[in-house]
């Protein structure tokens, strides 16, 4: 790109620059804060580390609400908003079984971990079932998108992503004080005024927003929310007062740095920023499992 | 008015027999009272009761005269602290933080006021905490530790601490101190409800002695009227015995 032109708002790269760059970009930043920022709440509310979308199973049934709706939608694979819907209906899904479990059933956070990878199973093979019989071009756009992206959209999807995401941002952050308290157990935070029940559902609940919302755009990518928060929780210590915001703004600082290796690293080639992310966020999880 | 009035409490778990049946009591004013009984008596139940964190299938239970099932959590927590017997261990705050909770219920600001930091200043002095205040919570011993979640709940600045079994786990001398601060705390217009199988130290420092048994309030009184020992052999299933030293001292011994 040049910059001179680009200081002159010259085309081409004055259109490259706001067309593609920027939408781009902000998408990144937008759905890197959002998946950071679900896995530091799950963390929070099930005092566990290991919490993220991923392993609660939630990416991978928004991933089966999007897919499905791209295989049974006759129009494109972003087809508004019925991907964006089905992606929030089967986040939703699952964060109100694993919710529902850890209350009715007293399930522990570990017990809810294991379901989570059994949902996530039971997802990818449904997900694997729709790919083989959707046909040949429903195929490739399910292959395209299970892949996990970041591209460049509308600026008017944008700021509908935005106005559903930063309400649920500033929540998280008002919330952070209470999600403090509610590392001591639901005994201490209820006998503090904490409504713990309240708290989880509504917490749970925006996690599906988050992830759901930010699924149905760029697909599934995995470790944002399991990386980012356990390396800034080392950084500026386990307050979340402190450390919501920046999983807020280091998660999405994380994936415009993996969206631009993705871009650059094998340029003109691009690889999905998923594949990225899964290849610093693997090791980074095996390391944490070894240190735990 | 009394500072608390509890009458015909009861509550049962769906589909089990009650766990609490027609408790009911009165306190007039700060005291230390101690609740003791057989493990399943309805001990803990009853301290979930009075904090509001388990809703009653019916009675009454009226703090400072006002009806504790009709307040919200936060006023609530302004008039009743509970300390369960435990948090986890690994909790990842300092003891100032750990402290500091027991404001929650006075504001859901990110950051704590003035007022909270008067709070926490008060109850770590009562508490003297002084030396601890910086350091890790998980690396206290477990004396220390009942000693910060003690001071939580005193910063809740609540008239009323509920604390279930906070010497569980704790050797004969920090044993002592916790009854210590509890007699303190007495003096400073607390009442205290201190839930214990540790007989002996509640007939030595309590004022007063809930025994339940069944799910009832089988005595309720000093503890040399409360504790009479046909009273605590039919309770507890052994024999006690009160024994008085040469000092006049007064104490309590079971086993055959």
């Amino acid at each position: 790109m040049d910059y001179g032109k680009l200081w002159k708002q010259e085309s081409p790269d004055w259109n490259i620059f706001v067309n593609l760059r920027m939408p781009r970009t902000l998408l990144a930043l937008l759905t890197g804060a959002a998946l950071s920022g679900a896995g530091a709440l799950f963390q929070a509310l099930l005092r566990d580390a290991l919490a993220t979308p991923s392993s609660l199973g939630v990416s991978a049934a928004a991933s089966l609400g999007a897919v499905t709706a791209i295989a049974f939608y006759p129009g494109s694979e972003t087809a508004f908003p019925l991907v964006w819907i089905s992606a929030l209906v089967g986040a939703g899904a699952v964060i109100g079984l694993v919710s529902a479990l850890g209350r009715l059933r007293r399930f522990s956070s570990f017990t809810l971990l294991l379901t989570g990878i059994a949902v996530n199973g039971i997802c990818t093979s449904l997900v694997l079932l729709l790919h083989s019989l959707a046909g040949i071009t429903k195929s490739f756009q399910i292959t395209h998108w299970l892949m996990g992206g970041i591209e460049a959209i509308e600026y008017s999807m944008l700021a509908l992503l935005a106005l559903v995401l930063i309400p649920v941002f500033v929540w998280m952050l008002r919330l952070s004080r209470i999600l403090n308290v509610i590392s001591y157990g639901e005994t201490w935070a209820a006998g503090r005024g904490v409504d713990f029940k309240k708290v989880t559902w509504q917490g749970f609940a925006a996690g599906a927003i988050l992830v759901g919302s930010t699924t149905a755009l760029t697909g599934p990518i995995a470790f944002v929310g399991l990386l980012v928060p356990h390396l800034l929780r080392r950084i500026v210590g386990p307050d979340y007062r402190v450390l919501m915001p920046a999983s807020l703004f280091g998660g999405g600082a994380f994936l415009v740095i993996c969206d631009t290796i993705s871009r650059s690293a094998f340029a003109p080639l691009e690889i999905p920023v998923g594949v990225t992310t899964a290849l610093l966020g693997g090791p980074f999880f095996v390391w944490l499992l070894w240190s735990r | 008015m009394s500072l608390l009035a509890i009458a015909d409490l009861c509550f049962s778990y769906p589909d089990r027999a009650a766990v609490l049946t027609g408790i009911t009591a009165s306190v007039e004013g700060p005291e230390v009272i101690a609740i003791a009984g057989p493990n399943g008596a309805g001990k803990s139940t009853l301290l979930d009761l009075l904090s509001g964190q388990k809703r009653p299938e019916s009675g009454t239970c009226l703090i400072q005269g006002r009806d504790a099932y009709a307040m919200n959590r936060e006023s609530l927590c302004q008039l009743v602290a509970h300390v369960p017997q435990t948090i986890p261990g690994d909790v990842p705050f300092t003891v100032e933080e750990v402290i500091l909770t027991g404001r929650i219920p006075y504001g859901r600001g990110l950051y704590e006021n003035d007022q909270d930091h008067a709070a926490m200043e008060l109850a770590i002095d009562r508490t003297r905490l002084g030396e601890f205040r910086g350091r890790r919570f998980a690396k206290l011993s477990g004396g220390e530790k009942q000693r910060v979640l003690v001071a939580a709940a005193l910063c809740q600045q609540a008239p009323i601490l509920l604390l279930d079994e906070p010497s569980a786990h704790l050797d004969p001398e920090n044993e002592a101190q916790l009854w210590e601060l509890f007699r303190s705390l007495r003096d400073c217009g607390h009442l205290i409800l201190v839930v214990t199988h540790h007989l002996a130290l509640a007939a030595q420092n309590a004022d007063r002695v809930w025994l339940l048994n069944n799910g009832r309030l089988a005595a309720d009184g000093p503890p040399c009227d409360a504790m009479r020992p046909v009273d605590l052999e039919r309770v507890f299933k052994v024999p006690f015995h009160w024994h008085q030293n040469a000092e006049g001292r007064v104490f309590l011994s079971y086993g055959r």
